[in-house]
């Protein structure tokens, strides 16, 4: 789902559709960009064995644990790059890593 | 108020997914501590000098920053902000200010170390209320991993590469903490992403809440300059402490103390044996090298914990 | 009532920053520029501004601070001299890209080496394609006026970029001359409250600023400046007018002195002007049909004005107080000339390169200029195109 956005710049953009200075003023659109499709590998949660004790949250380079209410749910796969961060610091093993399809 | 990362959840993510630095890059998650030490209620002016943070979270038409940020060039992050924080205190005066702004200058080791020093030293000497923070992954990666005046001794480099006849960068690395503190600032720190980040983030708490100019050396592991798997980061980091080649202290107010002291200290090796780019030192004929490293680490070290009241 | 003074260029320069009150100045010293900040910050001792004064460590880090501060939405002034632009050279080009209308005097001074800390425009010549409008002033006076007409155009919605106010050093900066100076409220009145557009202190609408272009984007945003600077032809003389009737005081892109009916003519910056105005005096008193044009605004190149206002001319001089060492004569002979192929077809152009390093012109030199364009304008012949001026050979 992406936001609404105050600018909607496209490559095919003329320069008067841009601000001056090239300024972005949507605070946190890079959301937008989906970094998903770099993955090689893929972090699997396994809610069953997961303690919620939140270590892997902290650690993702990509902000891609969500966490709600104080408990983490399943990867944003949007963004997640694979990097198997998570996967190593997971006291409990509970995040498998296996290679992506 | 006690470490907690369940409480912490509830404060909003200030940098955003989507953004293009490597797979399993350090530097992202330093940030994104650092920026979570800032209460909620207060806004933030972000200055990052030019390389892998820079480029690749503010790639237009897109920034992953949720405050206000300001990229202008490689040597003069510490200036730039100390502008704004000029501004700000002028416009204060005039009551043209709402609610709290906090300043805050990344640089990588290359734009603080180096091309970037005369900046941080005249801005922390200025007394901006600003932090600085380097993310120290140790050599210039944006441009393909160059040697800095932060690259350990011998690593193998595209501008200090281990050849037959010299075995890497053939100087120590500076120690910028140190020079820091000579600055005798409010407040100085040494940390890294390290088990449940809690010495990170309390050390930015105090650099951001401390008033006047704070600066923070965060070691962040860049898996592609110094060739380890990407999930081995955190492991990595617990190696550079346990061995004390990267030891957290902090400096407030001129008075070191020393925030973690191995129970068993490593041998440094242990350290360097995961990066590819020291691979070159475990062969029979550099075995020296490798006790030279150590000799440096142990110097520095026990330095540390006689300035630490540790010794 | 104006109020009558007598002042040096870099007293006048910080009077009228004084008036103008900016929220924020950063500098560094360097001759022959350094009163200016000296000065100024005994304003700010002396509690006479609000002005945040940052006493940087260099002249990189002056305009690296002045980008910060007008990006966080302060008015923001500094000066410098020579070594001190060049060392700013990187922060120049990103100060306009980024569209900060920073307002900057620039003592003019030659660049080194050798070290030399006289005037000529080899400084702020070097930075003519970094995106700044630029203003030169022959005197005190048009210092002063430049200064504070400055601060409307760079602000001006419609331009949005910083402006340099060129004056020479020593021969302006430091010499005592009478001068009219504004009432203060009448300078704040003119300049207005600064409401910048964007601001990194506006908590409401965080911004980036400053992001990695790709190819599909750098190009757009350069276009957008160049028409920010095309905007800044209109502003500059929008702005003049409202000076004029404010003080009684005119500007243009250039100043015409006895351009009418003249024949020969020589195009010039600065405070040689004043010299070269009279030998006009005194080649007028021997019939002969002489005239000048002193350039004012040098960016944006006032092109179709400035080759019109010499299509008249059987032949014209273009004095370079700067070398571009590209052979074919000074920047400001190549950008004229230019502009005389559209406008000015049959007069015929030759370049003097003079005064570098401080070295003195003195009329009797310039007058021989004014005998090389008679004998052109007589033959029609241009024996040499390229020319030096007061050099011993
Ligand atoms: C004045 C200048 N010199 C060189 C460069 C090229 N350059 C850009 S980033 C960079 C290296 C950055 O290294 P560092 O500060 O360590 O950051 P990293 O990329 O490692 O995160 C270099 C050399 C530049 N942009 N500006
Ligand atoms: S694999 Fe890496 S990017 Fe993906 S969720 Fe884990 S830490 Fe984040
Ligand atoms: S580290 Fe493991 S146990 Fe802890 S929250 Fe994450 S997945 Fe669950
Ligand atoms: S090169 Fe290294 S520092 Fe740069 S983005 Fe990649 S992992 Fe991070
Ligand atoms: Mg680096």
């Amino acid at each position: 789902m992406t936001k609404e956005r105050k600018m909607n710049i496209r490559e095919d953009a003329s320069w008067k559709e841009m601000l001056q200075g090239g300024h972005i003023i949507d605070a946190g659109n890079a959301e937008d960009f989906k970094t998903g499709d770099w993955r090689s590998m893929r972090p699997v949660w396994l809610p069953d064995k997961c303690k919620q004790c939140l270590l892997c949250w902290p650690v993702c380079p990509d902000m891609a644990i969500p966490v709600e209410n104080g408990k983490r749910k399943d990867f944003d796969f949007d963004h997640c790059k694979g990097c198997g961060i998570c996967v190593e610091v997971c006291p409990f093993k509970a995040i498998d890593f296996v290679e992506e399809e | 108020m006690a470490y907690n990362l369940k409480t912490l959840t509830e404060k909003e993510e200030r940098i955003t997914g989507g953004h293009r630095m490597c797979a399993g890059c350090g530097a992202p998650i330093v940030v994104r501590t650092v920026l979570r030490a800032l209460k909620p209620e207060d806004h933030a002016v972000i200055g990052v000098a030019t390389g892998c943070l820079e480029v690749s979270t503010c790639l237009y038409p897109y920034t992953a920053w949720k405050d206000s940020f300001i990229h202008s060039a490689f040597e003069n992050a510490a200036a730039t902000v100390s502008g704004a924080e000029a501004a700000y205190r002028a416009l204060a005066k005039v009551g043209k200010v709402k609610g709290t702004t906090k300043f805050i200058a990344f640089g990588g080791d290359g734009g603080t170390y180096d091309i970037g020093f005369q900046a941080l030293s005249g801005a922390m000497e200025r007394g901006h209320d600003m932090v600085y923070v380097c993310y120290d992954n140790e050599a210039y990666m944006n441009t393909g991993i160059q040697r800095s005046s932060s690259t350990p001794k011998y690593a193998d480099t595209t501008t200090s590469p281990a050849g037959s006849e010299i075995p890497g960068k053939v100087q120590f690395k500076k120690d910028l903490t140190m020079i820091m503190a000579a600055h005798n600032i409010p407040y100085v720190a040494q940390t890294a992403p390290f088990r449940n980040l809690k010495d990170l983030y309390e050390k930015a708490e105090k650099a951001l809440y401390t008033p006047g100019p704070a600066f923070l050396n965060v070691l962040a592991p860049c898996p592609r300059g110094w060739r380890y798997n990407t999930p081995q980061l955190m492991e990595i980091v617990r190696l550079a402490i346990e061995t004390c080649v990267w030891p957290l202290y902090e400096v407030i107010e001129g008075k070191f103390i020393l925030n973690y002291k191995p129970k068993n200290k490593l041998p440094v090796v242990e350290y360097l044996k995961p990066q590819g780019r020291f691979r070159h030192l475990f062969t029979k004929e550099n075995e020296g090298l490798l006790d030279e490293i150590q000799k440096e680490v142990d110097r520095r070290w026990n330095r540390l914990l006689e300035l630490c009241g540790e010794a | 009532m104006a109020i009558k003074d007598k002042l040096s260029g870099n007293e006048a320069i910080a009077v009228a920053m004084r008036q103008i009150d900016p929220d924020v100045v950063a500098a560094f010293p360097i001759t022959p520029s350094t009163e200016v900040p000296q000065y100024f910050s005994q304003f700010v001792a002396n509690g006479q501004v609000h002005t945040e004064f940052v006493a940087v460590e260099s002249e990189h880090s002056a305009m690296s601070a002045c980008i910060g501060a007008e990006a966080a939405g302060a008015r923001t002034m500094t000066a410098t001299s020579s070594q001190g632009l060049a060392l700013m050279w990187e922060m120049l080009y990103i100060a306009a890209s980024l569209r900060l209308p920073i307002v900057m005097s620039v003592i003019n001074r030659a660049l080194s080496g050798p070290i030399n800390i006289h005037n000529d425009h080899s400084d702020s010549m070097g930075a003519r394609d970094s995106g700044w409008i630029q203003l030169y002033c022959e005197n005190n006076q048009e210092a002063y006026d430049n200064l504070i007409q400055a601060i409307r155009i760079a602000e001006h919605k419609d331009v949005q970029l910083p402006v340099m106010v060129c004056y020479d050093g020593f021969i302006t900066s430091h010499a005592v001359e009478n001068i009219e100076l504004i009432e203060d409220e009448k300078v704040k009145e003119f300049i207005g409250e600064y409401k910048p557009q964007y601001s990194l202190l506006d908590r409401d609408n965080p911004i980036s600023m400053g992001p990695l272009d790709m190819p599909a984007f750098y190009f757009e945003h350069k276009r957008a400046q160049a028409e920010a600077m095309k905007n800044a032809k209109r502003v500059i003389l929008e702005v003049a007018q409202e000076f004029e009737k404010l003080t009684g005081r005119k500007y243009g892109y250039f100043e015409e002195y006895k351009m009418e009916d003249a024949e020969v003519g020589i195009v010039i910056m600065n405070s040689t002007a004043g010299t070269a105005k009279f030998v006009v005096n005194e080649l007028r008193k021997q019939g002969i049909k002489a005239g000048l044009i002193k350039l004012r605004v040098f960016r944006p190149f006032p092109f179709e004005e400035l080759g019109k206002a010499l299509s008249h001319l059987k032949a014209v001089a273009i004095m370079d107080k700067a070398e571009s060492f590209s052979t074919a004569g000074g920047p400001l002979f190549t950008e004229v000339r230019s502009a005389m192929f559209d406008y000015a077809k049959d007069t015929k152009a030759v370049s003097y390169i003079y005064g570098l390093g401080g070295r003195d012109v003195r009329p009797d030199e310039i007058m021989g200029v004014y005998k090389d364009l008679l004998e052109i304008a007589r033959t029609g012949q241009v024996k040499s195109t390229f020319n030096y001026l007061g050099v011993r050979e």
